[in-house]
């Protein structure tokens, strides 16, 4: 669980997050979304410790992230597994080193038991026949699938994802977001995952936040956001045609 | 804009310190640095012999035609190849070159990777993003002096072929001149600039990289910049190195 209390941000004296509270549930996708400029990056870059709140507290099951040292800080990092937007692949490794790498960084496996932990999760992610490919060579949905796995292969306690679903068609989207909750459900990981896509708030949201402004808005599940009648929401939420006529049958139903 | 370079100047000092912070394990770092000698030093052995051998020519030839009068004897050529090739030359006319080929390698490589947000994984996964990726660079340019070794001899070599070939002396004259008024410290001189030349030739171009901030063509940009204060440093080290040591 991460705990999340009154944190606040500014850059070049512009207030971005402005006392964010909230709670992120062990074992359930916890979604973040919000307009462009919202915070909700700043949000998860203050999760991953990439920037400093000025004030508040996050803390990870417990443990207040600004009271611990540099090594605590490491330490803790590598219960971390971050699925960047862009992937983040490291371009001059095959994807079979890309995943193996958390485990060569902090484990004192041997090469056989690395290659099999790198297949196994390959497999779960639905990629066998990609381990000696260059990230260059794969697709942008299988590099996705990639990121997964190198953030699932060293068995974190916390998963982020900034934007998993950005720049693929609809099916793989869908494809990246049910991998994404079927591993949170399975290795009872805390999930928190950074979106702008209607499609993943209605497919995976079960606990999402609503930032407007540097402020939580709104709170909820996916099925309690067809029912809300917060305003920000709703302009936010239903803005597209399609989104509108959902709610309608659903609110029918 | 003092303000701005003294907290570069600021920022480059916590970087070198960063980078011996919470080393990466040795058999990772062990195989980083192999890639960097490769890349770095092998890499680049063509480059530098291909110009050795022939600036060391041109400056046989240049000595040679300004020897006019008859009085001056030929060894001179082999003596003033020499004392160029060994003191100035290889370990700072090279420096200024590899300041181009490597720190421009060096700035792109790590700029991609911060564009791309690798070193931001890198550093999501708790490892030390500075001593991961610079690290190996300095330990790749401890091999630097070889690379300037290779450079004084076919430098020395390319003065021999230019200026015996070229009619302008014989061997055993140019070779009189090389054994001349011989100082082993100028050897030792050449090789204290090279290291500490390598040592920004590793860390400049780094600096560059890392803190840069943009897209692909922010990368360009840094390249250029990283080339220009690698050379200035470069030039203002080589002044106070020489102004230290001889005089």
């Amino acid at each position: 669980m991460i705990e999340v209390k009154n944190v606040e941000k500014s850059f070049a004296g512009v207030k971005i997050l402005k006392g964010v509270s909230t709670v992120f549930e062990t074992g359930k996708t916890n979604l973040i979304i919000g307009q462009s400029g919202s915070g909700k990056t700043v949000l998860l870059k203050s999760l991953l410790g990439i920037h400093q709140p000025e004030s508040g507290t996050i803390s990870f099951d417990g443990r207040v992230y600004c009271d611990l040292n540099a090594d605590e800080k490491r330490e803790l990092r590598t219960e971390i597994g971050m699925v960047f937007q862009g992937s983040a692949l490291f371009d001059s490794m095959t994807v079979a080193e890309n995943v193996g790498f958390p485990l060569k960084m902090f484990t004192h496996d041997n090469n056989k038991k690395i290659q099999e932990r790198v297949d196994f999760v390959l497999k779960r992610v639905n990629l066998t026949d990609a381990h000696k490919k260059l990230p260059s060579e794969i697709s942008g949905g299988m590099q996705k699938r990639v990121a997964i796995a190198r953030a699932i292969v060293n068995n974190p306690k916390y998963l982020f994802c900034d934007e998993p679903n950005s720049g693929l068609d609809p099916n793989t989207a869908i494809l990246i977001d049910n991998l994404i909750k079927e591993i949170t459900e399975e290795y009872n990981i805390t999930t928190v995952i950074n979106t702008h896509d209607m499609n993943s708030v209605m497919e995976i949201g079960e606990n999402i936040l609503f930032l407007k402004d540097g402020l939580k808005a709104w709170e909820g599940t996916k099925e309690e956001i067809f029912r809300t009648d917060n305003e920000a929401v709703v302009d936010f939420v239903y803005s597209s045609n399609l989104f509108k006529k959902v709610r309608e049958a659903y609110l029918k139903d | 804009m003092l303000i701005r370079y003294i907290t570069q100047i600021g920022r480059y000092c916590l970087m070198l310190k960063e980078i011996f912070n919470k080393q990466t394990k040795w058999s990772v770092m062990k195989n980083l640095i192999f890639k960097e000698i490769d890349d770095l030093i092998i890499g680049s052995l063509g480059i530098v012999a291909f110009i050795s051998f022939f600036v060391g020519g041109v400056v046989a030839i240049q000595t040679a035609l300004n020897l006019t009068n008859p009085l001056i004897p030929k060894y001179l050529i082999g003596f003033a190849t020499r004392q160029s090739i060994i003191l100035e030359f290889a370990p700072t006319f090279i420096s200024i070159v590899m300041a181009g080929k490597m720190g421009s390698f060096i700035t792109s490589s790590i700029g991609t990777m911060r564009v791309t947000e690798q070193i931001d994984a890198l550093e999501v996964m708790g490892v030390n993003s500075l001593n991961y990726l610079v690290f190996p660079k300095i330990m790749a340019l401890l091999l630097y002096p070889f690379l300037i070794g290779i450079a004084m001899f076919l430098g020395i070599l390319g003065g021999y072929i230019a200026s015996v070939y070229g009619g302008f002396g014989s061997g055993a004259e140019f070779v009189d001149g090389i054994q001349r008024d011989f100082l082993p410290f100028h050897i030792a001189y050449a090789f204290i600039k090279t290291f500490i030349f390598a040592l920004l030739l590793a860390t400049i171009p780094s600096f560059h990289g890392y803190y840069m901030k943009g897209g692909a063509l922010e990368v360009g940009k840094a390249s250029t910049v990283s080339f220009v204060w690698t050379s200035v440093t470069i030039i203002l080290m080589n002044y106070i190195l020489t102004q230290l040591l001889l005089t």
